[in-house]
């Protein structure tokens, strides 16, 4: 009795520090973001000597380094934020209704042709960008997919893969027999699809779009090269442009527009947490 | 009731089968633009040798011998390899027992796990400045640069990795830990196992379908790292070779890629698509071999 009291508090003392531990890593894992958001308020001079200090006296900038990053190089900042929602909104669309129906197809229907498909989505997962961006650039440039309106169809081509991978392992998993029970209903293929099929798909939708939306929102390198970066920049361009090029750089404002950019990223993460998680786990088998 | 539903498959299916257009057109369209022609162009560029693609001419192995000759492309497929193995061992250990100690009934899981996730969602790109700016914050006080000393670069960058992948592989374990039987770890305990007896025993056995996942996923992310590589470090510091060329210390396979089609000296596209073939076979390999392991499990299941 006594020993048993005794390696219930050893267990629940145990517990107690592993809380600390693991709440001390927690702080240390925030603690990039809030150096953003410090040094974003901090005058450039100082980002680079004073990085740890918070923006006081006379490191304080006020709004004046978003002023700088939301000006920068002649490019408002707005259109960039404007381009980067148009381009995750409508690709992710074109996505999830596209390869969902072409996913059923390939699921339902099973003929030499959709094995050669389904095969060739597989294969195109394990493929890296770099083997095909030189090509793929050109050949969108050649069909004026280079800007922010059809540059979806892109990425409906090279992130099939997976969004196909995803849906027809799953619409194995449907019984037949709903289907049937709709085609003897009177259904064609069409309505069966979209209003049976359809909202049986709901969660992998989710999963799918929750990958495809933080892929396309962070993608540098496929937009970078595809768009007409003249006239079209995404936020993430935007950022590296400030950064990465003329001479000098502003740090100050640098975080100012990184702040501003991961925002939206992570008010989207804190309301559905849930989801993103359970997205994320369900993808894991790409590689 | 079986051949009931074969038939009333196909009856499906022929119907269906009317729509394919419908169905798969638009992906077949945007799946050659946007895959299959770039791809088999890719494969027969590195082939040529050219300036513009118009006047490409077939050169045979030509490239690959000029590939494999370039110091720089050598150096940082040794560069990235070893970056890889190194993240590799790091991340799942630390992911494994962050994901043990959050499946231990502790208060707060749930906050922690938020937290631990969430460098996930930030691009590579925009950390990549965040922690240059960090890094750079405590370097300056020594008088030095993460853009100075290579072996800044290489640990920097897996630091980086760490704390934007442990999150996620964290994730993958817990769900694998969540799925132990309960009753074998309670065999254990009544046979008088200890703790770290039971862990080595029977938790990591039964996890080893998701530790292979994470092995082969932080594994092929290591080989395919861009954009953080190029945010954080763009391969400084350089060496100037006595042959006058360049060696960037802290580039990676992807980068050199990069650099070599659009880099400021860039010689000749062939060269530079050659290595994206090469890089290709490195990086499927990696990945159909995750495949078919997963693959072989599950038919022994």
């Amino acid at each position: 009795m006594n020993n048993k009291t005794h390696t219930l508090s050893a267990e629940r003392r145990n517990k107690t520090i592993l809380s600390v531990v693991l709440a001390v890593i927690c702080v240390i894992y925030v603690l990039p973001v809030l150096m953003v958001l410090i040094n974003s308020f901090k005058l450039n001079t100082f980002v680079k000597t004073d990085t740890f200090a918070l923006p006081t006296g006379e490191m304080w900038a006020g709004m004046s380094n978003f002023v700088k990053g939301m000006t920068f190089g002649n490019y408002p900042f707005w259109k960039s934020v404007c381009y980067s929602v148009v381009i995750t909104v409508l690709s992710t669309a074109l996505i999830l209704v596209c390869t969902s129906m072409a996913a059923w197809y390939i699921a339902r229907v099973n003929s030499v042709f959709c094995k050669a498909l389904y095969f060739l989505c597989v294969f195109s997962m394990v493929v890296p960008f770099q083997m095909v961006m030189f090509t793929l650039s050109r050949t969108a440039d050649q069909l004026h997919l280079n800007t922010p309106f059809t540059i979806p169809i892109v990425y409906l081509g090279f992130g099939a893969g997976l969004a196909i991978f995803m849906f027809v392992g799953f619409v194995k998993s449907i019984p037949l027999e709903i289907e049937e029970a709709a085609a003897i209903d009177g259904c064609g293929p069409l309505r069966t699809f979209f209003l049976v099929v359809w909202p049986m798909l709901k969660p992998t939708m989710i999963s799918v779009g929750i990958l495809e939306i933080m892929w396309v929102w962070n993608d540098y390198l496929l937009p970078y090269l595809v768009l007409d970066r003249n006239l079209y920049r995404t936020i993430t361009i935007h950022v590296q442009y400030l950064k990465g090029s003329y001479g000098t750089v502003d740090l100050g404002a640098t975080m100012a527009l990184i702040l501003l950019s991961i925002i939206p990223v992570i008010v989207f993460y804190l309301t559905c947490q849930k989801h993103i998680i359970k997205g994320v786990a369900a993808g894991a088998v790409k590689g | 009731m079986k051949r009931k539903k074969s038939s009333g498959g196909n009856a499906l299916t022929a119907s269906t089968r009317r729509w394919a257009l419908l169905f798969l057109g638009p992906v077949v369209a945007a799946f050659i633009i946007g895959f299959v022609w770039p791809f088999i162009q890719g494969i027969y560029l590195s082939f040529c040798k050219f300036r513009l693609v118009s006047d490409a001419q077939f050169t045979g192995f030509g490239n690959y011998v000029e590939a494999l000759s370039d110091p720089s492309f050598v150096h940082s497929f040794w560069y990235t390899a070893l970056f890889a193995i190194v993240s590799l061992v790091l991340i799942n250990v630390l992911a494994f027992a962050v994901a043990y100690a959050l499946t231990q009934g502790i208060k707060g899981s749930n906050l922690f796990r938020t937290v631990f996730f969430m460098p996930n969602l930030i691009g590579g790109i925009v950390l990549g400045y965040i922690w240059s700016m960090i890094f750079d914050g405590i370097l300056s006080r020594f008088g030095t640069s993460i853009l100075l000393n290579s072996r800044f670069g290489f640990w920097g960058l897996i630091i980086l990795m760490c704390w934007q992948q442990i999150g996620y592989m964290m994730i993958i374990y817990i769900a694998g830990l969540q799925a132990v039987p309960e009753d074998m770890l309670e065999a254990a305990r009544i046979d008088g196992a200890t703790r770290w007896q039971t862990l080595w025993r029977v938790t990591i056995p039964n996890v080893m379908p998701s530790i292979t996942i994470c092995m082969f996923l932080s594994l092929t992310n290591g080989f395919k790292l861009f954009d953080q590589n190029l945010a954080l470090t763009a391969g400084q510091p350089f060496i100037i070779q006595p042959d006058g060329s360049t060696i960037k210390t802290t580039e990676m396979l992807a980068l050199n890629i990069y650099n070599t089609f659009y880099g400021s000296n860039a010689a000749s596209p062939g060269i530079a698509q050659a290595k994206a073939v090469i890089f290709f076979i490195l990086v499927a390999g990696l990945g159909l071999a995750q495949l078919a392991y997963t693959r072989k499990k599950e038919v022994q299941q």
